[in-house]
């Protein structure tokens, strides 16, 4: 008799699995039509200050219209967070919206950690340049998540130490290295600034800018492109510029340079549009005192920049409301007041076009009270992003950036040799796992 | 009533077991279980087919022990290894060194403010890991350390703490000024149960407070400097807040400086739990057989001792 009975049990959890998959493969709208009936709710995670003032917008306006009530659990940000994605998805708890950066949505997607939301946003595309939207895609034809906020990357100077030491703001990349010797000449024990390896994002910024694609793939096959032609041309660049003594090797977000912004030690940095919230805790005496242009070009007349930083809201495969979860994702990074939300309450810069230059970025942050034109700057630079190519195993290089090119600055050795180190750890873990990649 | 006291014997002989539950329940939750599930999944990997896009692509398999051997041939893994044998060559002696220095000094009969000094040098004990690197690592940093300002005044070289072998000092300083206090304390406690009567049949003898120290003081607290030097070794092995902390102040630390920060950085940083779990599994290992082989060493060495005693 226990025998029949288990033979029961096991069909009838075997029937269970099979109908899981036949819903999972109708896509979510079958699950979905049950949800619409009652009300929902749904969990957020994300690490953007203030969101939960943001998401209480949605609460009581159209959230509330469609009994769709979103909660709001704050995360700590970037890698973290990633892998606290993986962990609850492997239980099958993972919350129904995350707050992803661009570069982790490969990983993110390679895990079956995000939902494919294509029919449940179609619309939205238009909202976003290309380069931004095609991140979020990966290349095909599902949509994993809604573009948030985006990281054009600019150059920052210390525009009364320019005119004092007679500098004119560099336009390429060749001048950025004169006005480097320069700074050296006239006063010694300054910087234009630094070359930090605490933070892969900037340099894979430059590289996208050079025009480097890490990661592409070809058929079945992902290839790398860390150790290619542009990228190896930004290596060579300042590892020269580190090697003669041109610029400082020391990390950035330390105290070190927090004094060394703050005192005018470093007169430059190379960031991105959200670099006045982080030079107003950096360097607080300087305020007003800065300006921002475009990136240096590789050669004259090209407009090109890279983007640091910047993330968009997924929803995971894990929800049992992926409509509502995307509808929601939709309404956070395109409606006029959620978008003038987030710039006020978590101070981002919006991916969307039509909020780039409305509400909060119609006067410039307050830091840079000096530049009246800020934000209409920063959006002709942004439309100039160049397209980025991440892949599934970013954290791999990521991490192997900092180790090989932190000991390369330390050194001030050659920063090839690093560029290959990063290139070779990136392709053997990618190998390790079973990727197929292309040689 | 025969039967009552029968029953009654039979509660009592189960009476431990159910005393034990409580104990072994959790042992087996929280001890046990855990330990299994981090052995299980080191013989454990995912493996990925294609582009790894999309459900499916990605299956967890057996992998034997192909982890471990990828640990132990891992360069990083022994090169952490190696860079925690230099940093425990300088933290456990200096440690310990001091702590029995400090606890016989507070020993000794002619101590002033003994409450007062005893409290100051085990404050640091309280201070937790990461503040402490903080703080020491702002001391390190030649542009906000006033340490380096002074040095910059008076007209005296800078070294650069933070790199190559002085960063194993500024680490250690950091394990030393913190650990120290803990170590005295359970040195000094010893000192202190040792009875009066046995000093004064040695002043008595003409003994000097030196050799009182050296041939009294010292023989009888060395089973907690085999206890000290014990909970040092462990505390070495697993070091990760130290640099851990210090790692974004310079190029110096990687992120893969310890065997435990590498640990931590393949399960989180990378994602891979499995080749994580192996390495930890291994660490595990190492710690054990260095701890409890030096207790077996120490012992044997007390056996050794005590037979030579009775000999004399």
């Amino acid at each position: 008799m226990p025998y029949t009975k288990r033979r029961r049990l096991v069909s009838s959890a075997v029937a269970v699995v099979l109908g899981a998959t036949a819903l999972t493969a109708c896509g979510s709208s079958s699950d979905d039509g049950g949800a619409r009936s009652g009300p929902v709710s749904l969990t957020y995670w994300t690490w953007a200050p203030g969101m939960d003032k943001v998401v209480d917008l949605w609460n009581k306006g159209p959230g509330k219209e469609e009994q769709i009530t979103v909660t709001v659990k704050k995360q700590a940000s970037g890698d973290t967070l990633v892998t606290k994605i993986l962990t609850a998805h492997k239980a099958g708890k993972a919350p129904d919206l995350v707050q992803a950066e661009y570069q982790a949505l490969p990983t993110l997607v390679s895990n079956d950690a995000l939902a494919d939301i294509a029919e449940h946003v179609g619309d939205v595309k238009d909202r976003f340049a290309d380069g931004v939207w095609q991140q979020t895609t990966l290349g095909t034809d599902a949509v994993y998540a809604v573009p948030q906020d985006i990281g054009p990357m600019m150059f920052y100077y210390r525009e009364d130490l320019f005119e004092e030491y007679g500098l004119s703001v560099p336009a390429t990349w060749e001048q950025f290295a004169e006005t480097a010797r320069k700074v050296k000449k006239v006063a010694p024990d300054k910087d234009l600034t630094t070359f930090s390896a605490n933070d892969s994002g900037l340099f894979a910024g430059l590289a996208q800018q050079a025009g480097a694609r890490w990661w592409t793939t070809s058929g079945d096959k992902w290839k790398v492109g860390i150790d290619d032609g542009a990228t190896r041309k930004v290596a060579e660049f300042w590892g020269g510029l580190v090697e003669e003594g041109a610029i400082d090797n020391q990390p950035m977000y330390t105290p070190a340079w927090n004094k060394a912004l703050n005192t005018g030690k470093q007169i430059a940095w190379v960031s991105a549009v959200w670099a006045p919230g982080t030079l107003t805790t950096a360097a607080p005496d300087t305020r007003g005192k800065w300006a921002m242009a475009p990136l240096p070009q590789w050669s004259d007349g090209e407009s090109r920049t890279g983007s640091w930083g910047g993330s968009s809201t997924a929803v995971t495969t894990d929800s049992r409301h992926k409509e509502a979860a995307a509808e929601f994702a939709a309404w956070l990074n395109t409606d006029g007041d959620a978008l003038n939300a987030l710039a006020k309450e978590s101070g981002i810069y919006p991916a969307s076009t039509s909020a780039q230059l409305s509400g909060a970025f119609t006067s410039p942050p307050e830091y840079f009270a000096n530049q009246p034109d800020f934000y209409k700057k920063a959006a002709r630079i942004a439309e100039t992003t160049a397209p980025s190519a991440w892949g599934p195993n970013v954290n791999v290089a990521y991490t192997a950036f900092k180790d090989a090119f932190g000991a390369a600055a330390k050194n001030r050795s050659d920063f090839t040799a690093a560029l290959g180190t990063m290139q070779k750890e990136t392709v053997a873990d990618l190998e390790k796992q079973g990727f197929g990649v292309a040689r | 009533m025969r039967s009552a006291r029968r029953r009654g014997s039979y509660g009592v002989k189960r009476a431990p077991y159910l005393f034990l539950v409580p104990a072994t329940a959790l042992f087996l939750l929280f001890f046990a279980l855990p330990i299994g599930y981090a052995l299980w999944l080191s013989l454990r990997k995912v493996r990925v087919s294609g582009l790894g896009l999309g459900s499916g692509a990605r299956t967890e398999v057996w992998a034997g022990l192909e982890n471990y051997t990828g640990a132990l041939s891992d360069s990083e893994l022994l090169g952490g290894a190696l860079r925690v044998l230099g940093y425990g060559c300088i933290v456990v002696p200096v440690m310990l060194g001091l702590a029995l220095l400090f606890a016989l000094m507070l020993d000794s009969e002619r101590v002033r403010l003994a409450p007062f000094t005893r409290l100051a040098i085990f404050l640091p004990y309280a201070v937790p890991g990461v503040v402490a690197a903080l703080l020491w690592g702002f001391l390190y940093l030649p542009d906000v350390s006033p340490f380096y300002f002074v040095l910059d005044e008076l007209g005296l070289p800078q070294p650069d703490l933070l790199d190559g072998g002085p960063l194993y000092l500024a680490l250690s300083n950091i394990a030393v000024w913190g650990g120290t206090g803990f170590n005295m304390i359970v040195i000094y406690t010893a000192l202190r149960a040792i009875p009066a009567e046995v000093y004064e049949a040695a002043k008595l003898d003409g003994a000097t407070p030196l050799q009182i120290a050296l041939r009294i003081k010292i023989p009888m607290v060395a089973p907690s400097l085999v206890l000290t030097f014990f909970f040092s070794i462990i505390a070495t092995l697993q070091v990760f807040n130290e640099p851990t902390t210090l790692k974004p102040l310079t190029n110096s630390v990687s992120t893969t400086w310890s065997p435990l920060m590498k640990v931590y950085q393949d399960a989180f940083g990378n994602g891979d739990i499995h080749a994580a779990a192996a390495q930890a599994t291994l660490i595990a290992l190492v710690t054990l057989v260095l701890s409890f082989g030096f207790l077996r060493a120490a012992d044997r060495g007390n056996k050794r001792d005590a037979g030579q005693g009775d000999a004399r």
